[in-house]
């Protein structure tokens, strides 16, 4: 059972060939095996799990029909509000935070087998989740490895069998990238695709939660059940939300996939480089025109980004004062109070970040930075339009790298901002792009990237199923 | 000398407003709009700013905001951007306030109002949408934070629809600053924006002040907050403009600076001086989408805008024969003027007027009331009027009539019935005036003999035998043939 896709062991409950029950306990046992070198989870809920999948298999007893994502167990990015499990954000001013609701994207999954809440970096900032305050996952493939971030927890936990698929949040790449080094599959939708209702904010006009599964048709599952307008949430799309499976087979014949440039040169690694073209390649042999796509501001887009996502971080960040949930540090006097709560509550990048924002949002900066920042996103989306008038999908790596050393990148917040390179532009622009396992370099996966047009999620899953195809890469069970 | 000093140091005023937007609920979530409630019983995860909620606007708060713009001559903004107004308090409960900063939704306008020395032209700079934070109790002290044992938050307030109105430096006076709050609050009411009480905390006022000084410059201007009534605003002003007269007539310069007006002592006071500017931070909010107001759909509301208390004033001045002060009374308040066009339908307009303004308001002021619940309808008020208009009910027995008629809402034809507080009249009337003649004969002798000056206490005792419900020309009238004079 534990070598099923999603989507083939949801059919076996539907059928009844499997309950939910013993998918819920073969999860539980594989998380209980593998914790204790992987730590994708800050927080496993077992009898959640158990007690929801009994739910399942109850209606399914009582004839009811179930949706075809149900009873599959799934890991959660510990960002999204469960509702009386704590949800930490990887970080100690939430440790034992509680929320009284449950996010849009989560209660759309009907009775989400949950098993448990995946580890992060902290407030989802950082790009090997060696940020959370409940210590770094390991990279199932590779225990001295990171498994990337900041949906590292959620990446590890799908690699390692931990549940068959994964929820997991994108900002600057961190669905992308850590499915990229874990060799899973990850999508972040177009911005607005998905509720983030009950999403705990990073960069609000950034953030987008995002399947996290075992291959692409698991990803085109997953995503028709999350996808969707929500009243609560103002700025998720009312566009109609298509049938991403039924799409999938439809092949690449006469697709139009641009290889970016900028993309494909300096710090890149050579391994990372020849998987990208062969998954080149084998999109032309399966029928689709390839040519060479450009982005030509693509080199301000970190700069950019990292102005932008700090500036709504400090923001976003400024409810956790020790006021009404979470950690208190007693102090005399509210301001000190304040103080000490978010001094001891946030660890080194969150506060990082919260200087860097507050700083370029701050009186006589904001035009030379935020403003700044926001005319180069708007170059970018430009570059975008421009690029998606010849082609319908760009390809690039994911990460520029594979996994790398735990500890390694600790110390040089710069090298770890680089990692994201390749995956920022579609955050800024709000197109979706899919990272899928591509092969292997120096025996690590390498993830391919596929972004498209807005709200062109069907066309990416049939291009990254073509990849998928030919890569000769299937999902096995690590460690 | 006083009136020469006020001339050489004209004074300069901005008012900035914030202003209750009557919706049901929250402007960016469905909690219930609610005052004096159990504290923190109209919550929910967006109002208190917990982890994950947003924001979502209310329409209707948009709806009244543009209503009110348009009241006063704004132009309504086709796209209106929600911004980040970012500071540490613990009744804010995201850190931040979600308001409008570089794009707000109305912009232009003005108030014409009347003061003493003419009409003045007051200028809206803009008209914004925000909401409101939450409400600080501090336990242990006179209410302050400063040395209190505890603070307590309600959130029943955070997140109330506000709109924030702000005015040009346009206003030349105290007394203007006064009308211009005045006349604000009567456009306010009059579009259904806000029910605009200041003293509920509705409205509430800020000022600018400043002054001119004889060489044309103009001075460091003040902040006078906390102005809570009408009544205190025009002392608080003309107190803050005594103080900066005084200031630079002795050579002094005025600092820029918070003052808080203590009405007990007709004082004013620096509060905290302003040695660096607040840094909010204000960023477009990522959380909404920017509004896009079509001009369909602002003409559409500009069709609804009811009748304003400026036009309706006239209109009853011209329409109905009122004076100024009675058509002012009349139009402050929409349901009050409505009330008054109903009953002047029916009977002469002035003496509805003079009722309604008159007698009718005094109960309404003394009961707490307001006139929607007043259990006298139009209907019976003018019955009443038409009571007294006719002779058949005389003033001071109807004003008896009203008083009961207010307690219980029965129809005045019925008490005056009942009561027997009809005017007596015919041969009734008749034998109570034989019986005064023949009970006061020596009046009635000088009477006879020409004597006029007595007629009155003749009346008077006829008056005192019908308990004042007579007709008082209709007794001399009797009176004066029975005597054959
Ligand atoms: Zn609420």
């Amino acid at each position: 059972m534990l070598e099923l896709s999603a989507f083939e062991l949801a059919g076996k409950i539907a059928s009844g060939e499997v309950s939910a029950r013993e998918a819920a306990e073969a999860a539980s046992e594989r998380v209980e095996a593998a914790e204790p070198e992987v730590h994708a989870m800050i927080t496993p809920t077992p009898e959640l799990a158990l007690e929801r999948a009994e739910r399942v298999d109850e209606r399914r007893a009582r004839g009811e029909e179930l949706a075809p994502w149900e009873g599959v167990p799934i890991a959660v990015k510990d960002v999204l509000s469960t509702r009386g499990v704590r949800t930490t954000c990887g970080s100690r001013i939430l440790e034992n935070f509680e929320p009284v609701y449950e996010a849009t994207a989560l209660a759309r999954l009907g009775e989400p087998v949950v098993v448990g809440k995946a580890n992060m970096d902290e407030f989802a900032m950082g790009s090997s989740t060696e940020n959370s305050a409940f210590g770094p996952t390991r990279n199932p493939w590779d225990l001295s490895r990171v498994p990337g971030g900041s949906s590292g927890g959620s990446a590890a936990a799908v690699a390692a069998g931990e549940g068959w698929w994964a929820l997991g949040t994108d900002t600057g790449g961190s669905v992308r990238q850590p499915a990229a080094l874990c060799g899973i599959v990850g999508l972040k939708p177009t911005y607005g695709r998905v509720s983030r209702y009950g999403l705990v904010a990073f960069a609000s006009s950034l953030d987008q939660i995002g399947p996290m599964t075992r291959d692409v048709r698991d990803a085109a599952l997953l995503l028709s059940a999350i996808a969707g307008r929500d009243p609560r949430d103002s700025t998720s799309a009312s566009a109609e939300v298509p049938d991403y499976l039924a799409e999938l087979d439809r092949g690449v014949e006469g697709l139009r996939v641009g290889i970016i440039g900028e993309m494909m040169g300096e710090g890149i690694e050579p391994g990372v480089r020849e998987v990208v073209e062969r998954a080149a390649r084998s999109l032309e042999e399966a029928g689709a025109e390839v040519g060479e796509a450009h982005l030509p501001h693509q080199e301000y887009a970190l700069a950019a980004y990292y102005i932008i996502a700090p500036a709504e971080v400090s923001s976003n960040l400024a409810r956790f004062d020790g006021v009404r949930y979470g950690m208190r540090v007693e102090a005399e006097g509210v301001h000190e109070m304040f103080r000490r709560t978010r001094g001891r509550g946030f660890g080194d990048e969150a506060k990082r970040r919260i200087m860097l924002g507050t700083y370029a949002l701050s009186s006589g900066y904001y035009e030379a930075y935020y403003a700044q920042a926001q005319k180069v996103r708007t170059r970018i989306i430009e570059d975008f339009r421009a690029a998606f008038s010849r082609f319908d999908v760009l390809l690039s790596p994911t990460s520029p790298t594979v996994a790398f050393g735990l500890g390694e990148k600790v110390e040089d917040p710069l090298a770890m901002y680089a990692q994201d390179i390749c995956s920022i532009p579609a955050n800024l622009a709000g197109i979706p792009a899919i990272s899928v396992p591509g092969g292997l370099s120096e025996g690590l996966p390498v993830g391919v990237q596929l972004m498209g047009n807005h709200f062109a999620e069907a066309t990416l899953l049939r291009a990254a199923r073509t990849v998928e195809e030919a890569s000769g890469f299937r999902f096995e069970m690590r460690p | 000398m006083e009136v020469k000093e006020r001339e050489a140091y004209q004074a300069v005023i901005g008012l900035e407003f914030h202003a209750h937007i009557a919706t049901r609920t929250k402007m960016f979530c469905g909690c219930r709009v609610s005052y004096g409630d159990e504290p923190n019983t109209h919550t929910c995860p967006v109002c208190l700013g917990h982890p994950g909620a947003l924001p979502v606007a209310n329409e209707r708060a948009v709806e009244l905001g543009v209503m009110a713009g348009l009241a006063m001559g704004c132009e309504v903004a086709p796209r209106a951007v929600f911004a980040r107004k970012n500071y540490f308090y613990p009744d804010l409960p995201k850190g931040y306030q979600i308001s409008q900063y570089e794009e707000p939704i109305c912009t232009g306008g003005h108030i014409d109002v009347q003061t003493s020395s003419g009409t003045v032209r007051v200028r809206i700079r803009r008209l914004h949408l925000e909401e409101d934070t939450a409400k600080n109790v501090h336990v242990g002290t006179s209410g302050r934070m400063h040395g209190s044992t505890a603070s307590l938050i309600d959130f029943n307030r955070s997140g109330t629809p506000l709109m924030e109105i702000v005015t040009e430096p346009d206003i030349p006076s105290a007394e203007a600053a006064r009308e211009t709050a005045l006349r604000l609050r009567d456009i306010l009411r009059a579009v259904g924006a806000s029910e605009a009480d200041m003293e509920k905390g509705q409205l509430r006022c800020e000022a600018n002040v400043s002054i001119r000084n004889p060489d044309g410059s103009l001075g460091t201007r003040t902040e006078l907050k906390n102005i809570n009534s009408f009544r205190f605003m025009e002392r608080a002003i003309e107190r803050e403009l005594r103080r900066q007269r005084e200031i630079v007539a002795s050579g002094g310069t005025v600092r820029q600076t918070t003052i808080h007006y203590d009405p007990e002592d007709d004082e004013v006071y620096e509060t905290r001086s302003k040695e660096y500017a607040e840094d909010y931070r204000y960023f477009p909010e990522p959380d909404l989408l920017p509004l896009q107001l079509s001009e369909e759909w602002v003409e559409g509301l500009r069709a609804r805008l009811p009748e304003l208390p400026e036009a309706m004033r006239a209109r009853f001045i011209k329409q109905y024969g009122l004076s100024e002060e009675a058509a002012g009374v009349l139009t402050v308040e929409r349901e009050l003027a409505a009330y008054y066009e109903e009953v002047a339908a029916q009977v002469d307009p002035r003496q509805a007027a003079n009722w309604i303004s008159g007698d009718l308001r005094a109960l309404l002021n003394e009961s707490g009331l307001s006139i929607s619940e007043c259990k006298i309808l139009p209907g019976h008020m003018a019955e009443l009027i038409g009571l007294v208009q006719s002779g058949d009910l005389s003033r001071s027995a109807a004003k008896e009539v009203l008083e009961r008629s207010f307690e219980t809402g029965e129809r005045p034809q019925e008490i005056v019935e009942r009561e027997g507080l009809g005017t007596v009249g015919g041969d009734e009337l008749s034998g109570i005036v034989e019986r005064v003649i023949s009970s006061n004969p020596e009046e009635a002798r000088r009477v006879r003999e020409g004597d006029r000056k007595v007629v009155g206490f003749l009346i008077g005792q006829v008056m005192r035998e019908t308990r004042g419900n007579a007709d008082g020309g209709k007794v001399r009238e009797i009176l004066m043939e029975k005597l054959g004079s």
